[in-house]
């Protein structure tokens, strides 16, 4: 009894993380390994790689190709939109600063469903914005069902995930190191390139990843926003899964993709200085 | 005496509604050291600020060789700053902090070169270009803070509590490499800091501050042995300070006995402060002393013993080289020339400031 | 200055951007006709209606249950996990947060599908199987907000404790735990925001029977309009909007007390 305690001190602690550990191997661990056995089998549950092999089709091809473009353009958007208003905000007093971020945080604390479905509203054939245009007598937008809606969305949900990391590691800078700065005679130009800039790379990295991955594996946006004529990867694997029932090809796509976010995560990881688990919040 | 350099005119800032600095004036010479000494919260950083440019005085004007420089921003001013936390640039190696400040003002690639070997050389660095700024100590971390800033050659360097983070030794050891430093480059430091040794060790001239004000400008023998007011006193150096009445030129009454003194101009029997220092003060026998007490208390300090004697209701303090007991009965003598006379504080502010015995 | 101006727009650019489609649910929801562009008179009638929707209430309270019990569960378990990995050994350490980080990283898709995968397999679909799925990409958030407490809790105070005769147990809860709370509630408070507005991994683990307010509107919206929905999302806003303000407001107090203690 007192060794079975004196062994529970020391290693007491480490205990605790055992019930998470369980449920890791269960919950997480074992169905990614789910999806590789799927991944390599067919229906009759013999070996093949025809499903991942699957992904060189022109359809799927096509599919992949507009998601990496989509992700792409609405990572590069956010990113433009998010550095100068992390300057903007950093510039402001301290008081006004946690004013300001409430306000950016609160859209993201309404159901991300509902703020797509006023995107609907606004972009529709005979939706606001072109009553609005109308009013006006400006010629009428057709975005809806268009994958520039499907930006237009992407943009709009994940734009507070790469404002926050930004603003975060511009907060971080100390102010003397940039007093330091122009006490050595740089202008404002040369502190932004040299100072800001280098220091502020860890947060762009997090906030990249932040949103390619999520834009890259969407499936919902482009089903609300899309009408079901923008084919993204993800649309492609849910109807696998839920309307084909098809899944050793889903399994197969799934993994592929899986592979391509990780390859993507570790290519921009090498850009990133902190290791220190993405402190975002 | 050297040619005027910096000189401050009736300089005023507040922030928050408290008010900081409060009509400041003050001149600085070429070539000269000169220390900002006080508390916390006494201004000197912020005059240093002032100079330096991340601050913009409320009133008054800066003047810099001649010019005034006062709406000046930082990056335009010829001076440099070494920063209390050193303030290096983590993303960048050694050699690229140094070069800082000369790529900017457009040197060749050549002439930055040597300039970092110099650099590095000077403050006993050398080698350490590629080194990273994480991988280094805190005091050779201070050290290329201080590379940094030379470098660019600056008529003026100024220094926030430089030392503060360093332990005793390496305190000491910079203090010495610091005015090494100003004698090989023959630049104007101002140097701040709170405490009283530093100062002592490495200034020409140590300016007292105290909540705003400027109580006392000389050099370091000045300040210590004739310090102006019971600020002044208490602040540097242990001391004893004491109510007096002048009685007249040179004499003066403490304790109910009347001691020759040096100092003239204080009036007749008005209220003065009397400061002696603790190692002015002898021990003799009861009979040949002023005044008569009993030992309180017997500390060793290496360099010396400190003694405390009760003596007519007044607790002294002294500094001796000689061992005595404790409850031992003693005299206290002091030659005429050790008693220093001061101004009673005329102002709330100034009593406010009074030691608490 | 110009470039005080400049800023200043650009700001309002953003927050025009951010607020104009929520505004628009909000007027709409008040709106006394379908149409979108069509103001038809003021009218409170879309609310009552979503009141006595069986459907909206269902998945709104299913919402609620699977949320709080969710980052109930993950908070205890994270919380434990959190400690555990603090005392480990710097390789097993390391482990256990790279494992931390697979759900993170992974994409909802892929965690969605691979639990469906799992749970077809043993238990079938249900509000059990939604649970567990929230539960399990709650915790790495819940670890990510204790773990930097635990390593800025000095192990000093903790050790003082013990020099001052207090039992291990009892030093915790009096010395470590008040240092790590405000990380377990922020670890709380963000498993709340993922579960309430996760779609992706409820839509592939519920079952045919269960429906959170994601899936609910998300089947609804495919259909055509329901200006009770815009009701909804009125009084989720507000909803949103007063909680927010709270959090606001204490960690303000809280702030402002610790600048005058100064």
């Amino acid at each position: 009894m007192k060794g079975w305690w004196r062994l529970m001190r020391k290693y007491g602690k480490q205990l605790l993380s055992g019930p998470y550990l369980v449920w890791m191997i269960g919950f997480i661990l074992l169905p990614l390994l789910l999806v590789v056995y799927y991944a390599f089998t067919n229906s009759a549950g013999s070996f093949t790689t025809a499903n991942i092999i699957s992904i060189f089709h022109k359809v799927h091809m096509k599919a992949l190709w507009l998601s990496i473009k989509i992700a792409l353009q609405c990572t590069v958007i956010c990113l433009l939109l998010s550095y100068p208003l992390a300057m903007i905000l950093n510039k402001l007093s301290l008081s006004r600063q946690n004013f300001i971020v409430f306000l950016f945080v609160l859209p993201m604390w309404m159901n991300s469903m509902l703020r797509i479905l006023a995107w609907q509203l606004l972009l529709s054939n005979n939706g606001i914005i072109n009553a609005i245009l109308d009013f006006l007598h400006l010629p009428n937008i057709s975005i809806l069902n268009t994958p520039t809606a499907v930006v237009f969305g992407m943009v709009y949900d994940f734009l507070p995930y790469m404002i926050l990391p930004i603003y975060n590691s511009m907060a971080r800078i100390r102010k003397d190191i940039v007093e330091a700065a122009q006490d050595l005679g740089a202008k404002n130009h040369t502190i932004f390139i040299k100072i800001i800039l280098p220091l502020t790379l860890p947060g762009v990295m997090s906030g990249i990843i932040m949103v390619f991955v999520p834009a890259l594996t969407s499936f919902v946006i482009s089903n609300l926003l899309g009408g079901g004529k923008v084919l993204l990867i993800g649309n492609i694997i849910e109807a696998d899964f839920m309307q084909f029932f098809n899944w050793n090809l889903g399994a197969g796509l799934s993994l592929v993709l899986m592979v391509f976010v990780i390859a993507s995560m570790a290519v921009m990881n090498n850009y990133s200085g902190e290791t220190e688990g993405t402190a975002v919040w | 005496m050297e040619k005027v350099l910096i000189e401050l005119e009736h300089i005023s800032k507040s922030y928050d509604g408290m008010v900081i600095l409060d009509d400041l004036e003050l001149t600085i010479h070429e070539n000269e050291f000169v220390t900002l000494l006080g508390p916390s919260g006494c201004g000197k950083t912020t005059t240093l600020r002032l100079i330096g440019g991340f601050e913009t005085p409320d009133t008054g004007k800066i003047i810099f060789d001649g010019a005034d420089i006062t709406a000046l921003p930082p990056n335009e001013r010829r001076l440099n700053t070494v920063f209390q936390k050193y303030a290096l640039f983590n993303h960048m190696s050694i050699a690229e902090n140094i070069a800082f400040g000369l790529k900017i003002s457009g040197k060749s690639r050549d002439y930055i070169n040597d300039k970092i070997k110099y650099a590095l050389k000077l403050v006993n660095l050398e080698g350490f270009e590629r080194r990273s700024v994480d991988s280094l100590s805190g005091g050779q971390q201070q050290r290329i803070a201080i590379a940094r800033a030379i470098v660019n050659e600056p008529k003026v360097l100024l220094l926030d509590e430089p030392l503060g983070a360093l332990d005793l030794k390496m305190r000491q050891d910079m203090q010495y490499e610091l005015i090494r430093l100003k004698n090989e480059l023959g630049i104007t430091f101002i140097y701040v800091t709170h405490d009283q040794e530093e100062a002592l060790t490495m200034s020409d001239t140590i300016v007292v501050m105290n909540q705003g004000y400027i109580q006392q400008i000389g050099t370091p023998e000045d300040i210590y042995n004739e310090p102006v007011n019971a600020f002044v006193a208490d602040f540097i150096g242990d001391s004893n300070i004491i109510d007096g009445i002048m009685v007249r030129d040179r004499l003066v009454r403490v304790l109910d006995t009347e001691l020759e003194c040096v100092d003239t101009g204080f009036g007749t029997s008005r209220p003065v402060d009397v400061v002696i220092r603790p190692e002015d003060l002898i021990i003799t026998p009861p009979s040949e002393g002023f005044f008569q007490g009993t030992i309180t208390s017997v500390i060793f300090k290496g360099v010396h013993y400190e003694i405390e004697v009760l003596a007519d209701g007044y607790e002294w303090l002294i500094h001796t080289t000689e061992y005595h007991e404790t409850g031992k009965q003693v005299g206290l003598r002091v030659i005429p020339f050790n008693i220093q006379i001061m101004n009673k504080p005329e102002s709330s502010d100034e009593r406010m400031v009074e030691i608490d015995a | 200055m110009v470039k005080k101006s400049l800023d200043k727009v650009y700001l309002t650019l953003i927050f025009i951007f951010l607020y104009l489609p929520i505004l628009v649910l909000i007027v709409l929801s008040f709106n006394n006709s379908k149409s979108r562009v069509i103001w038809g008179g003021f009218t409170f009638n879309w609310y009552r209606e979503l009141f006595s929707s069986s459907m909206i209430m269902d998945a709104f309270w299913t919402t609620i249950l699977l949320t709080m019990t969710a980052s109930l569960a993950a908070t205890l378990l994270g919380t434990l996990a959190a400690i555990g990995i603090h005392s480990m050994k710097k390789n097993a350490r390391a482990i256990m947060l790279g494992a931390t980080n697979i759900p993170l990283l992974n994409a909802d898709i892929v965690t969605g599908i691979s639990m469906m995968l799992l749970f077809v397999r043993f238990t079938g679909l249900g509000f059990h199987t939604v649970l567990i799925a929230h539960i399990t990409f709650n915790i790495p958030y819940v670890i990510l907000n204790v773990l930097p407490k635990l390593n800025q809790t000095s192990r000093y105070t903790y050790e003082a404790a013990l020099d001052l005769g207090a039992k291990p147990l009892y030093a915790f809860f009096k010395i470590v735990w008040p240092e790590i709370s405000s990380g377990v509630l922020s670890g709380f408070l963000m498993s709340v925001t993922m579960s309430l507005d996760d779609f992706s991994i409820t839509y592939f683990t519920k079952g045919a029977g269960v429906n959170t307010l994601s899936t609910m509107i998300y089947t609804e919206m495919r259909k055509g309009i329901m200006p009770q929905m815009y009701a909804l999302s009125t009084i989720l806003f507000l909803m949103a909007f007063a909680l927010l303000l709270l959090m606001n407001v204490k960690s303000n107090r809280d702030t402002k007390l610790a600048e005058r203690s100064c």
